[in-house]
């Protein structure tokens, strides 16, 4: 035997790679996926650490702007407009709207944009792709985790139990998980290609704000539209924290309506990521 | 075969070129504006369009054994920095694959990934995990990255307030302390003051002993020629050479010449591509001439006499006009300067229209070897024209010493005498 040979035999089992032009788009490869989790999590680590950096308000922002924008439609709405609020105090009905809504919104502008924020990264070293928008959308999670806090102390404030189906609750956090990642892979993948979305992103937040239920109830909308509504998931996510968390009746039939949107725009944004990751690096 | 680390076969990448379309006015551009969005609409899923295609690198083939360290030569664009990409995974290439046995670590650039706002000690954890580290082996080797990148008072500082050979020399020393079985290389040596490239140099010698592969792109060819057994030479997106590093970087060095020449005795500039030109393309040839008046063949002997009659154009009526000639190893190093302005005798009445300046070198004493020549003409002492690569000199050895021994070791070679002196001999013996 060689010396060749014989080194080889004592080795471990090294990893082999193929380098090929495609691969079936089937092929996802999450056990590759799950070989950087570290790296996620790093990634996540810096994101969080570095977005309240050099701030006077530091992490407080993370409760504020719910909060404003609670204070400004309470006035609008609730006390000028007498928008409807299914017997709740209204400040408490939009604001546990705007949590899930507000770390909706901020995951989908920054996963939106992370591709092209990280085109260094995507030039110069190699690792899976989706850890970036996947990052965007968990280190979102910290600040939703604050402005909840604040809902606790908000329900104190107006003498509301948590309901019995509180249990549910991490149910549709993942819905707005998923609809934040679904909805930034899509974008983030198209922005590389095309800027234009960078441009086009604060619009479609603010026509996805008012199609969703966040400072009205679902209730206005005529009962035969609703299960329609439902297609929009963040309708389904808003709904069903104010089913969970304050213990208003169950939404109906468009949760699941929404549940079966986010698992198709999902599936569909992982597979169109995954098919145009291979020219990330030469187009970003 | 087991040995093998990597093996490539037929890689190519295809990149489409942007039409380059400017608009002139606002009526033009709106229906071409129109027609660029729905093309590239229409290019969103199928990929193709009537772009104009660039091979960036074209059926590229080679085997590397484990713990080889081979180099990859090529001038820019040659396609040295998309193989290495391919290789990396950064980029698909468009056909052929390549088989990797190993974790693979690149390097195409040192501080990938630094965040600014986070503290040396942070931007170690990331930096690593980018890298493709475990968090564990970071932290076991934190404190000798620390060490290298001699950081220690600052670890706890954010980057930001460090300065740029502080932050170079953290970013390789995170590099540095990867161990994957195969390393690829891309010009990270380039950085830091002399003395840090010297510890990395060190380093990466250290590292390739260990029995790593190593994949290493540089156009420092004395670095390649010392660290590798082995070199590709690249051209336009293909192999041109393969082979032993010193053969390769021979090879290379003949392919670097941007002007036309049947031999090594004629170099027309007319065609010079590597060439500044303020005045006008007014170098015109450059013959070589061994001192019996005969045109250099395959080179010259090393201490015999060269001769090169350098052919231009003035313009207009000048009194002031130099040329200079500058000899570069093959490592780009420049060994000797010939110039007119250090002749005493140099003349000084007014000249237009074609000249032959010719400068004799009685005894050209560099070390054996290939050298390049660089030429430019000075009018009034400003730049006029000036070609890079215009012309090669091959030294070849001889029996300088009269000696019978070849001169060894060294960049030069220079006449000298040895001998006993006579009166402390016999002081000695008394």
């Amino acid at each position: 035997m060689t010396p060749d040979t014989l080194s080889h035999v004592s080795q471990p089992v090294v990893p082999t790679t193929i380098v090929e032009p495609r691969r079936p788009f089937w092929n996802l490869e999450l056990g590759h996926l799950w070989e950087y989790h570290e790296l996620l999590f790093f990634m996540v680590w810096r994101d969080v650490k570095v977005r309240y950096k050099q701030t006077a308000l530091g992490v407080a922002w993370a409760v504020l702007q719910p909060l404003m924008a609670t204070l400004i439609f309470s006035v609008f709405f609730g006390r000028l407009a007498k928008m409807p609020s299914d017997g709740i105090p209204y400040p408490v009905f939009a604001y546990v709207a705007f949590v899930p809504w507000q770390y909706f919104a901020n995951a989908l502008t920054e996963s939106s944009n992370s591709l092209v924020a990280s085109q260094n990264l995507i030039k110069k070293v190699y690792f899976p792709r989706l850890i970036i928008p996947m990052g965007s959308v968990i280190a979102g999670l910290v600040d939703f985790c604050f402005a909840f806090l604040v809902l606790i102390g908000m329900m104190f404030y107006f003498g509301i139990r948590p309901s019995s189906s509180i249990f549910l609750f991490p149910v549709f956090l993942l819905l707005a998980i998923g609809t934040a990642l679904a909805a930034g892979l899509w974008l983030s993948a198209l922005n590389v290609q095309f800027r234009d979305v960078k441009h086009t992103i604060p619009f479609l937040v603010q026509f996805w704000f008012f199609a969703t239920p966040v400072v009205y109830p679902s209730s206005i909308v005529p009962a035969k539209w609703r299960m329609w509504y439902g297609l929009n998931p963040m309708a389904g996510v808003v709904e069903g924290f104010r089913y969970t968390v304050l213990g208003k009746g169950h939404p109906g039939p468009m949760i699941w309506v929404s549940a079966a949107a986010v698992a198709v725009m999902l599936v569909g944004g992982i597979l169109y990521f995954r098919k145009m990751e291979s020219t990330f690096a030469d187009i970003v | 075969m087991s040995s093998i680390a990597i093996r490539a076969e037929g890689l190519s990448k295809r990149y489409k070129l942007g039409s380059s379309a400017s608009y002139k006015t606002l009526r033009e551009s709106l229906p071409g504006f129109v027609r660029d969005a729905a093309r590239k609409v229409r290019a969103l899923g199928s990929g193709s369009s009537q772009d104009d295609i660039f091979w960036a690198l074209r059926n590229v083939s080679f085997d590397i054994g484990h713990g080889e360290v081979v180099g990859v030569i090529g001038r820019n664009g040659a396609g040295k920095s998309t193989l290495l990409k391919i290789l990396s995974r950064i980029t698909w290439p468009t056909e052929g694959h390549a088989l990797i046995h190993g974790r693979v670590g690149s390097l195409l650039e040192v501080g990938t990934g630094f965040h600014p706002e986070l503290s040396g000690r942070e931007n170690i954890f990331l930096n690593g995990a980018i890298m493709g580290m475990r968090k564990a082996e970071i932290a076991a080797r934190f404190d000798e990255i620390v060490a290298f990148a001699e950081v220690d008072k600052f670890v706890d500082t954010a980057v930001k307030h460090y300065s740029s050979g502080m932050y170079v020399r953290l970013a390789f020393a995170i590099a540095a302390h990867l161990e994957p079985e195969i390393l690829i290389v891309d010009e990270v040596l380039a950085v830091g003051d002399l003395a840090f490239q010297q510890k990395c140099l060190g380093k990466m010698s250290e590292v390739s002993r260990a029995g790593r592969t190593i994949l290493f792109v540089s156009h420092n060819m004395a670095v390649l020629e010392k660290l590798c057994q082995r070199a590709i030479v690249l051209q336009n997106g293909e192999i041109d050479y393969q082979g032993d590093t010193e053969d390769a970087i021979h090879h290379y060095m003949n392919k670097m010449l941007t002007t036309n020449q049947a031999d090594g005795h004629t170099f027309d500039l007319s065609e010079a591509t590597d060439r500044r030109s303020p005045v006008g393309k007014l170098l015109k040839r450059v013959e070589l001439y061994t001192d019996d008046e005969l045109p250099v063949g395959e080179g010259i002997r090393l201490g015999s006499g060269l001769r090169l009659k350098v052919h231009f154009d003035l313009p207009k009526p000048t009194r002031s006009f130099d040329v200079g000639l500058g000899f570069e190893s093959m490592f780009g190093q420049r060994m000797f300067t010939a110039h007119s302005l250090f002749e005493p005798d140099r003349p000084t009445e007014e000249r237009i229209g074609p000249q032959v300046f010719v400068c004799d070198i009685p005894s050209f004493t560099l070390m054996p070897g290939l050298y390049t020549v660089k030429i430019w003409l000075d009018i009034n002492h400003a730049e006029a024209d000036q070609v890079n690569y215009a012309a090669r000199v091959n030294v070849m050895e001889s029996d300088y010493y009269g000696s019978g021994k070849a001169p060894w070791n060294g960049a030069v070679v220079l006449k000298h005498k040895w001998y006993i002196q006579a009166s402390v001999a016999d002081t000695l013996h008394r």
